[in-house]
C-alpha cells in the first residue's frame, strides 16, 4: 500500500546555543546571532516519513513549511534526504502568526494538497516550545492525532490503521489509530538520516521564487537559469494566502489572539528539579511560587 | 554541529587546487553525463561545488555520528560467531549513515550508480572519516578495491558487482597468508578450475584480512600448479553470496579495534577470475596496493589531524604554574611541529592524489578511445609521478601520524597515559599505519629507484621554477640547498656501487627526498594562502632542513667498514 505523507517542518533560530547577544535591546530575537536551522524534532518526523516511504513503495513525502522566502531551505533539506517535493507557504499576511494562525494556515494548505494519509510533524519547535501546532492542525482538519510518537510500528493495509509507539512519562504506550491522521514525533525517536550525495547534487539549485528574485535583484543573471525550465523539480512552489484561499482575518497577526506583553532577559543561575504530585495542594504551591519569582504572571 | 570538513579549511584549500580543472575535465569527459543523469555536473564550477557539498555531508556525519561512536566501537569491537563477523553496534550505525548518504562507490561511473568523483575528493572523505575513527575508515575505505575490479574486470563483472558496491556493500582484499606477508610471491591459497561447474574453486587460509567477512573479496591465489613465484598467481573475485569462506577468528589487536582483522578459511569456495591468469600479483595486486597505500596515507593524515586537535585543546585548557601550558615553548614547540608535519604531509597526500587522478582518468579514456599523442605523454608523465609519490605519501604520513600521536600524548602529560583521553586511541590506531599495505621499509624499496634514477631530483628542480611569494623566497633558497645535499648524497651512494651500502642508506635518501618535496609543497601552499600556511611552512622547513642535515651528515660521514657492526 502506498501512502501520501505530508511532513510539517519549520525553520527556527537555533536556540540551543544561546549566547548573550541572542536578544535585541527591544526584546525580539536577534536573528543575526542565531542561525536558521531545521527544527530538530521536525527532522525526527521527516525520518519517520522516509522510513514509511521505504517500507511502502510508491509512497510520497511532501514537505510543507511556512515562513519567509529563505525558508525554502527547509524544502531543500527534505529533498536532500528523500522527500518528493514540497510547498512553502509565504506571504506577508502570514507573518506574526501564533499557533492558532499557523495551524489555520497549514490546515488550509493541507486541504489544497488534497490527498493525504498521514501528516507528520515534530512535537514542538525550539523557538516557541508550545507543542500546539500539530494538535491544532488535527483539530482543524477533523483528524485523529497521536502525539509524542517515537516509532511507527505498523501500517495495516486492510483496516487502514496505524500502530504507533508513544513516549509518555515514565514509559511507552502503543496505540492504534485510523488514517488519515496527524502524528507529532518526539525527539527521542530515531534521528534523521544524513543528506544524500546524489540528491544534494540533484536538488542543490532548487529555489523558490523569492530566492530567485533575491539572487537576481542586482541585475545578475540566475546561475544555470536554463535548467529551471528543463527541470521543473528545481522550482520550489510558493503559496500565498490567495493560493490556498485563506481568510486573511485568520492569518498572521490578525488571526493571532496571543499578544506579547513584555519580554524580559533572564539568566538562569542554577538548574534544579523537583517532583510534584498532581494534587491541588502541589499545583497551588507551584503557581504561588512561580508567581512570586515572576516566572509567570 | 561538529563538521570535520568545514572546521578544517585546509581541506577546501587543497580541493581548490588549479589541477582540479584538468582532473574534472578528464573525469567528466567534458561533462557529457549532464543530460543523462540529474546529479551530474554541468561544468567545472558545478562539479567543484558538488565535491564541496558532498564533503560537507561527510564532514557532518564524521563529526556528529562517527566521532561520537569511536570510543564505544573501540571498546566493543567486532565479534565472530558461526564463521561470520558481527560489527560493533556503533560501526553498524556509522555504516548505515554512510550508505544512506550515498557515500559508497564514490569514484565509480554513474552508469553503475556511482558518483563519478575523482580520487582527490574521495581521498578527502577518507581522511576525515579516519580523523573520526581510523578503525571504521578501513571498513568504509575498502570500497576503493572496486577500482581494481573496474580496471581489470570484464563488462559482465562490472554490471554485476559495481552497482552492489555503490549501494553500500563492502569489500576486502585477501592477500596475506601465514607465510606470505611482505613477500606475497609465496602465496599458496590454491585455485583450481572446476570443469563440471565451469568455475574456479579456492582452498586454503588467509590471515590478517581487514574486513574479512566483506560482501565481495578480491583474492590472490595460486592458479598455476607447480609454480612457486609471483607468476603463478591470479586474482579472483569471491562473492560472499556463493559461500565457502568462513571467518575462523578475529585478531586481538593493539589498535583499530573497530576494524575486524580476520583469519579466513576457504573451503572449495566458488570464485571467478578477474582479468587474466598469472597477472594477479605482478599487475593487479600492484594496482590494488597503490590505491590502498594512498588510502593509508589519507588515514594517517586523518590521525595526525585528530592528534593535533586533541593536543591543541588540551594544551589550551590545562593550566600549570599559573598559565595554560600552550604558552610554554617546550609545549608549543611540539604543537607547531605536529601542525607542520600535518600540513606538509597533507600537501604531499593531495599532490599524489591529483597525479593519480590524471593518469587514471586518462587510462579510463584509453579504454574508450585511442589517446592522442599529447594525452599519451600526459598519461605517462602522471603515472610516473603517481608511482614515485605514492610510497612517499604513505611512508612519510604514516611515520608522521605515529610521531604526532606520540607527541599528542606527551602534551597531555600523565593524563595522556590514562585511558580516559582520546589520545591513547589515536596512538594505538596510528601504530599500524606504518606497517600495513607495505611497511615504511617497503615504501623505501618502492621509492628508491626514483631516488637513483633522478626522478625526484628532476621534480624538485621543476618545483624550484614555480614562483613563490616574497615571504617564502628565503625558504625557497634553503630548500634549494637541501636539494643540493640530497643530490650530493645520492651521487655518493651511487658512486660507491655497493648494494649493501646502498640498501642501508636507502631510507635516509628516501626521507631526504620526501623532506625536500614536502618543503616545496608547503611553500606553494603558503604562497597561495599565507594566512593558513605560512607559519607551518616556516616551522616545517626548519624541521626538514635539520632532518636533511642529519641524513647528510650520516651518509657523508659513514665508513663502509662499519657495516659489519650493523649486521646482526
Amino acid at each position: 500500500m502506498s501512502l501520501k505523507i505530508v511532513v510539517l517542518a519549520k525553520q527556527v533560530p537555533d536556540t540551543r546555543n544561546v549566547g548573550k547577544d541572542a536578544m535585541t535591546a527591544e526584546g525580539t530575537i536577534n536573528r543575526a546571532a542565531l542561525p536558521a536551522i531545521f527544527n530538530p524534532e521536525d527532522l525526527n518526523a521527516l525520518e519517520q516519513a522516509l522510513r514509511l516511504k521505504e517500507s511502502h513503495p510508491g509512497s510520497t513525502v511532501t514537505m510543507l513549511t511556512m515562513g519567509p522566502g529563505r525558508a525554502a531551505e527547509i524544502i531543500r533539506e527534505g529533498l536532500y534526504r528523500g522527500a518528493d517535493g514540497g510547498y512553502l507557504l509565504t506571504d506577508r499576511a502570514f507573518a506574526g502568526a501564533d499557533t492558532l494562525a499557523t495551524s489555520y494556515a497549514l490546515a488550509t494548505a493541507i486541504r489544497k494538497i488534497g490527498e493525504y494519509d498521514l501528516i507528520i510533524g515534530g512535537r514542538q519547535a525550539i523557538d516557541g516550545d508550545t507543542a500546539q501546532v500539530g494538535p491544532q492542525v488535527a483539530e482543524k482538519l477533523g483528524l485523529t492525532q497521536v502525539t509524542y510518537a517515537e516509532e511507527i510500528l505498523d501500517v495495516d493495509e486492510k483496516s487502514r490503521k496505524i500502530t504507533i509507539k508513544r513516549h509518555i512519562d515514565g514509559g511507552v504506550e502503543t496505540v492504534t489509530a485510523p488514517m488519515p491522521l496527524v502524528i507529532t514525533v518526539n525527539g527521542s525517536a530515531a534521528p534523521c538520516r544524513p543528506r544524500n550525495a546524489k540528491l544534494v547534487q540533484k536538488y542543490k539549485r532548487a529555489l523558490g521564487a523569492q530566492e530567485k528574485a533575491a539572487a537576481t535583484a542586482d541585475g545578475a543573471e540566475l546561475p544555470y537559469a536554463g535548467l529551471y525550465a528543463e527541470r521543473p523539480y528545481l522550482n520550489i512552489t510558493e503559496w500565498s494566502t490567495a493560493d490556498v484561499g485563506a481568510d486573511l482575518e485568520q492569518c498572521g497577526l490578525s488571526g493571532s489572539p496571543t499578544k506579547v506583553k513584555t519580554i524580559q532577559n533572564i539568566s538562569f543561575q542554577a538548574k534544579e528539579s523537583k517532583t510534584l504530585t498532581g494534587s491541588d495542594k502541589d499545583v497551588e504551591g507551584l503557581i504561588t511560587e512561580l508567581l512570586a519569582n515572576h516566572t509567570i504572571g | 554541529m561538529a563538521n570535520f570538513y568545514t572546521e578544517h579549511p585546509e581541506l577546501r584549500h587543497h580541493l581548490n587546487n588549479p589541477m582540479m580543472k584538468r582532473i574534472c575535465e578528464l573525469k567528466e569527459r567534458n561533462y557529457r553525463d549532464k543530460d543523462e543523469f540529474d546529479y551530474a555536473p554541468q561544468d567545472y564550477e558545478d562539479a567543484m561545488d558538488s565535491y564541496d557539498k558532498v564533503l560537507e555531508i561527510t564532514g557532518e556525519i564524521t563529526g556528529e555520528v562517527i566521532a561520537a561512536n569511536a570510543e564505544s566501537v573501540d571498546l566493543e569491537g567486532p565479534h565472530c560467531a558461526d564463521g561470520r563477523v558481527e560489527y560493533a553496534s556503533g560501526t553498524k550505525v556509522n555504516m548505515d549513515a554512510m550508505v544512506k548518504a550515498g557515500l559508497n562507490g564514490m569514484t565509480m561511473p554513474r552508469r553503475f550508480g556511482g558518483l563519478n568523483f575523482p580520487i582527490t575528493p574521495y581521498t578527502m572523505c577518507a581522511e576525515i572519516v579516519a580523523a573520526a575513527d581510523a578503525g571504521f575508515s578501513n571498513i568504509w575505505s575498502l570500497q576503493d578495491c572496486i577500482e581494481t575490479l573496474y580496471e581489470f574486470g570484464n563488462e559482465d563483472q562490472h554490471s554485476r558487482f559495481i552497482p552492489r558496491i555503490c549501494a553500500g556493500e563492502t569489500m576486502s582484499m585477501d592477500l596475506t597468508e601465514p607465510d606470505a606477508g611482505s613477500d606475497l610471491q609465496s602465496v599458496m591459497l590454491k585455485a583450481t578450475f572446476d570443469e563440471a561447474e565451469n568455475c574456479w574453486r579456492l582452498n586454503g587460509v588467509k590471515r590478517f584480512i581487514t574486513n574479512g567477512d566483506a560482501d565481495l573479496h578480491l583474492v590472490l591465489a595460486r592458479s598455476e600448479e607447480g609454480t612457486k613465484d609471483g607468476r603463478g598467481l591470479s586474482m579472483f573475485i569471491y562473492d560472499k553470496r556463493s559461500g565457502g569462506v568462513n571467518v575462523r577468528r578475529i585478531e586481538n589487536k593493539l589498535g583499530i579495534h573497530g576494524s575486524p582483522t580476520c583469519e579466513l578459511v576457504f573451503k572449495n569456495a566458488k570464485a571467478e577470475l578477474c582479468g587474466e591468469r598469472k597477472l594477479g600479483l605482478i599487475k593487479y595486486v600492484m594496482a590494488l596496493m597503490n590505491g590502498a597505500r594512498l588510502g593509508i596515507a589519507a588515514q594517517s593524515v586523518g590521525l595526525s589531524q585528530a592528534a593535533y586537535n586533541e593536543a591543541l585543546a588540551y594544551a589550551k585548557d590545562r593550566k600549570q604554574f599559573g598559565k595554560a601550558i600552550i604558552e610554554f615553548p617546550a609545549v608549543y614547540d611540539m604543537l607547531s611541529t605536529i601542525k607542520a608535519k600535518l600540513d606538509a604531509g597533507r600537501a604531499l597526500l593531495y599532490q599524489t592524489s591529483r597525479y593519480v587522478d590524471i593518469y587514471k582518468a586518462l587510462d579510463d579514456i584509453a579504454r574508450e578511445r585511442k589517446l592522442t599523442p599529447e594525452e599519451r605523454q600526459e598519461q605517462k608523465k602522471y603515472a610516473r609521478l603517481a608511482d614515485a609519490f605514492t610510497p612517499l605519501a604513505k611512508g612519510m604520513n604514516s611515520e608522521y601520524a605515529n610521531q604526532n600521536a606520540y607527541d599528542c600524548i606527551q602534551v597531555h602529560g600523565g593524563s595522556g597515559f590514562m585511558l580516559e583521553y582520546a589520545c591513547q586511541r589515536i596512538y594505538r590506531d596510528a601504530r599500524i599505519t606504518s606497517i600495513y599495505e607495505g611497511t615504511t621499509q617497503l615504501q623505501t624499496v618502492a621509492a628508491i629507484r626514483y631516488v637513483t634514477n633522478g626522478s625526484y631530483l628532476a621534480t624538485l628542480r621543476d618545483y624550484e621554477q614555480i614562483e613563490c611569494s616574497d615571504e617564502m623566497k628565503p625558504l625557497m633558497e634553503r630548500v634549494k640547498a637541501m636539494t643540493d645535499k640530497f643530490e650530493a648524497c645520492t651521487n655518493l651512494v651511487k658512486e660507491a656501487a655497493d648494494q649493501e651500502f646502498h640498501d642501508l642508506m636507502a631510507r635516509r635518501l628516501y626521507e631526504m627526498a620526501a623532506d625536500c618535496v614536502m618543503s616545496h609543497l608547503i611553500i606553494q601552499d603558503a604562497t597561495q594562502a599565507p594566512e593558513m600556511f605560512s607559519g607551518s611552512a616556516k616551522v616545517y622547513v626548519n624541521y626538514a632542513e635539520a632532518e636533511v642535515d642529519k641524513h647528510n651528515s650520516f651518509i657523508t660521514n659513514f665508513r663502509k667498514e662499519d657495516i659489519s657492526c650493523y649486521r646482526k
